[in-house]
């Protein structure tokens, strides 16, 4: 076995895992774990901006941020963990700006800021620049400057391990175990604190935004060690994606003024919100898309529309938005200085996952009780500032923050009184179970790429912009069917070096997990509520459904046990959600 | 990823590598044909997934993002190095031959060892060095010295430039094309105060010098930096000095 023992592992290094290690890295011992090269981390394909009312380009406060966030996540937000978001995104954007990121400026110098879809003043009146933005390439631009701090400041990394399995001992979490890819040897990581930091889980659907790694790791491992997993049906599809390829185009373009058009040339989002128009919520938007399709105003009869931004012209096109007209062009063949872009709606971020408090601390039921050493933060996290709908910006906003609060929470509340738990007996058994399981496995027929492309095909046409109780069957059914096949799965490859099948695999039974839950917290949410649209149940039922879904893995597969939490209040009353 | 219209037929060579040996045989690097249907749109990387998932899971290559910013799947086709997802069916021919970039390591097949690679990235110090006291809310910087260094703030570290690079091939100490222009991002950023010692590194005999501007570095580039005018600008800073000159 190989040991090794830090006082805090970081497991991915992605903006929120490297803040936290940011917080850390002066004094006490680190290490950061990350199945890719760091600066491979989704979160470098962010493309935005990260919202803070920094106030730049207009008057702005943070409490008409955190009532947008409120409202943009249909009242399922706690309302404690938005006030800090909003708060706090303010100094951790400057932190970013000390560090070094190159962000777009105004004319004075300052950091510039753009409009973004659900971002207002004063509470709804109309679209506000909040967005602190680096051209469309704002996520690169953070995860780049997290990563040359983390050069700076020698954070110890373990590139390509993969997170096979989370340590808790004496009601205290106590280590990971992970596979190394490079020889195929399992390491076990004895710590008196874990941050999970592994990003969502996007790739269970067939039209996505996501890289191939975001196959919820630290969710799935977690969920298997009972820690519960929360609101997971309340996932985002984001209106633009490129069509069939699901590369995302930016609500960026929206923000500089791009429209949607239907097969008529309408700008159709304005019959629907008159108000904020093409920059309502991103929920709302996938919906009017999947709306104007199914009655017949997709282009060519075809179940796509228009993203336009021909009418910005070359100069701003190229200024602000270079990255995502290239996307359009390299991938589709289409010039969007003078053509439209062929859209439709993309897999794109969970707003639910391992619950945590808003000092990034997992907890483990509806009282809040709190594993002592283990955090979690970013889009594995659930806090919850998104509730039901995440607002654009606020993903990286929520990086920064809550990678900063679990790191700080770390070093000035657990470290100091924190004593290593003993590691259990046989640590890295089930590690090893799970990979001799599949490296010594015979032929058997069953082909990862069939389950992979089943369970994609059930997520998108059953667990969708739109579901009901038929659809959700259908995809519990399958979900079951596929974990029963997963585990018979063959292998062609049994070799020990650099076995990227295995890791395909092992993954493959993370999103399966990861499936689980999302469709029975769909199933059970007999309402419609920010992205959970039930055909069935077309209202939102604040009387039943004011609350946190936590799905704990059960025996009978398919079927986790539903508990549920309430939601915190303090600001904002429920209100009926209008653009 | 299906976006054409037709499939046509592809014929994929790649150089295999696989260090515990081809069915007992010893481990020697080996080209193997596939035959793969593919549409016109579906990006390299597609490919590779199509003969990996279908034909042989034994094919090794790292890939993420699938949309050319992440940096992960560099590899060197048709004799130029590209990443297999930005680069389409339609663009590359039916006659496709890959192999893992030059001038590194092979570890399996198109896998190849970037740790000597972000080892010399760290050498430029990569990071913004400024110890004046920090203000309240954030440093000022015009418009104009923000496009300043513009261009350089692009790298994703894939290692194409520096994998194109002959002067690397011939000599693996040099610090290559990748960190230079990481090098350059810090140099002409006006809020950076490290330029004398970054200077200082790149002016020694495994900097700058070893380029001889070939150009193969901003050929090979996948987000279009001009790398070789990058590099050319930090020798000028390094001649005369100073950052400022034109």
């Amino acid at each position: 076995m190989n040991y090794h023992k830090f006082d805090v592992v970081i497991v991915g290094a992605g903006g929120a895992g490297l803040m936290a290690a940011m917080q850390l890295a002066h004094n006490s011992s680190i290490a950061v774990i990350s199945k890719l090269y760091p600066t491979r981390s989704h979160t470098g394909a962010a493309q935005g901006g990260v919202a803070a009312a920094l106030g730049n380009q207009e008057e702005d406060h943070w409490k008409w941020h955190m009532f947008d966030t409120v409202k943009g996540g249909d009242y399922l937000v706690d309302q404690d963990a938005a006030e800090a978001l909003t708060r706090e995104a303010i100094d951790a954007v400057y932190d970013l700006e000390h560090w070094g990121l190159p962000f777009n400026r105004t004319d004075d110098g300052k950091i510039d800021q753009r409009r973004f879809g659900g971002h207002t003043r004063n509470f709804g009146e109309g679209p506000v620049r909040r967005s602190c933005y680096a051209a469309d390439r704002t996520g690169h631009m953070i995860l780049q400057t997290m990563y040359q701090q983390s050069v700076k400041n020698q954070v110890h990394f373990f590139n390509e391990y993969l997170m096979l399995d989370l340590l808790m001992n004496d009601g205290q979490a106590c280590g990971v175990v992970a596979l190394c890819l490079r020889d195929g040897s399992i390491h076990v990581f004895h710590a008196k604190a874990i941050v999970l930091a592994t990003g969502g889980y996007g790739r269970a659907w067939r039209v996505t935004s996501n890289a191939l790694a975001c196959t919820g790791d630290g969710m799935a491992v977690a969920y298997r060690r009972g820690v519960p997993l929360e609101d997971m049906e309340m996932y985002q599809f984001h209106p633009t994606g490129l069509y069939k390829i699901g590369i995302l185009l930016s609500e960026a373009a929206r923000g500089e003024g791009a429209y949607l058009l239907n097969s008529e040339g309408e700008r159709f989002c304005i019959r629907y919100a008159p108000t904020l128009q093409e920059l309502a919520p991103r929920d709302m938007v996938s919906r009017f898309i999947v709306q104007e399709i199914a009655e017949g105003r997709g282009i060519d009869g075809k179940d796509y529309v228009y993203l336009s931004v021909t009418h910005l012209g070359k100069e701003k096109i190229d200024a602000k938005l270079p990255d995502i007209t290239d996307f359009a062009r390299n991938y589709l063949s289409v010039e969007p200085y003078y053509e439209p872009v062929p859209i439709q709606p993309t897999a794109h971020y969970a707003m639910g996952g391992v619950p945590t408090d808003i000092d990034g601390r997992v907890v483990m039921d509806e009282q809040n009780t709190v594993m002592p050493g283990l955090y979690a933060a970013g889009e594995v996290a659930c806090v919850s500032v998104h509730g039901a709908n995440r607002l654009g910006t606020n993903s990286l906003v929520d990086l920064i923050v809550f990678g900063r609060r679990a790191g700080k929470h770390i070093a000035q509340k657990w470290l100091p009184e924190a004593e290593f738990a003993p590691l259990p007996e046989d640590a890295e058994a089930r590690a090893i179970e799970m990979v001799e399981g599949l490296l010594g496995r015979k032929s058997t027929g069953v082909t990862q790429e069939a389950i992979r492309q089943e369970m994609r095909d059930t997520m998108m046409d059953n667990v969708g912009v739109v579901r009901d109780e038929q659809t959700l069957l259908a995809a519990r059914d399958k979900i079951v069917d596929l974990k029963d096949r997963y585990a018979r799965i063959s292998m062609m490859d049994t070799t020990r070096t650099f076995n990227t099948e295995l890791m395909e695999v092992l993954e493959l039974g993370m999103l399966l997990d990861c499936c689980e839950a999302t469709v029975a917290g769909a199933l059970a949410r007999t309402e419609s509520r920010g992205a959970h649209y039930r055909r069935d149940y077309e209202k939102r039922d604040d009387a039943n459904f004011l609350k946190h879904t936590l799905a704990y893995q059960s025996e009978t597969p398919g079927q986790p046990e539903l508990r549920y939490k309430p939601v915190v209040i303090t600001e904002f009353q429920p209100k009926e959600r209008k653009y | 990823m299906a976006n054409g219209k037709d499939t046509v037929a592809l014929q994929v060579k790649i150089k295999r590598y696989q260090p515990e040996g081809k069915a007992g045989g010893k481990a020697e690097a080996y080209w193997q044909e596939f035959r793969v249907e593919a549409e016109p749109r579906d990006r390299l990387l597609d490919v590779l997934n199509k003969i990996k998932w279908e034909q042989d899971g034994t094919l090794t290559y790292r890939r993420s993002c699938a949309h050319g910013v992440c940096g992960s799947d560099a590899m060197r086709v048709n004799g130029r190095n590209r990443l297999a997802c930005k680069l389409l069916v339609q663009d590359v021919g039916r006659r496709i031959n890959i192999e893992p970039m030059l001038g590194f390591p092979v570890i399996r097949d198109l896998v190849v060892d970037m740790d000597p690679f972000f080892a010399k990235y760290e050498k430029v110090k990569p990071f913004l060095i400024n110890d004046e006291p920090l203000p309240r809310t954030e440093r000022l910087q015009s418009p104009e010295q923000r496009e300043r260094y513009d261009d350089t703030t692009k790298c994703i570290l894939c290692g194409a430039c520096t994998g194109s690079c002959p002067s690397v091939w011939a000599n693996r100490e040099w610090v290559g094309p990748a960190s230079i222009v990481n090098a350059h991002r810090f140099i002409f950023d006006s809020r950076d105060r490290g330029t004398p010692e970054r200077l200082q590194i790149l002016g020694d005999r495994n900097g700058v010098w070893r380029c001889r501007t070939i150009f193969n570095c901003s050929e090979a580039c996948p987000r279009g930096i001009h790398v070789t005018e990058a590099i050319e600008e930090v020798k000028r800073a390094i001649v005369y000095n100073s950052n400022e000159v034109e």
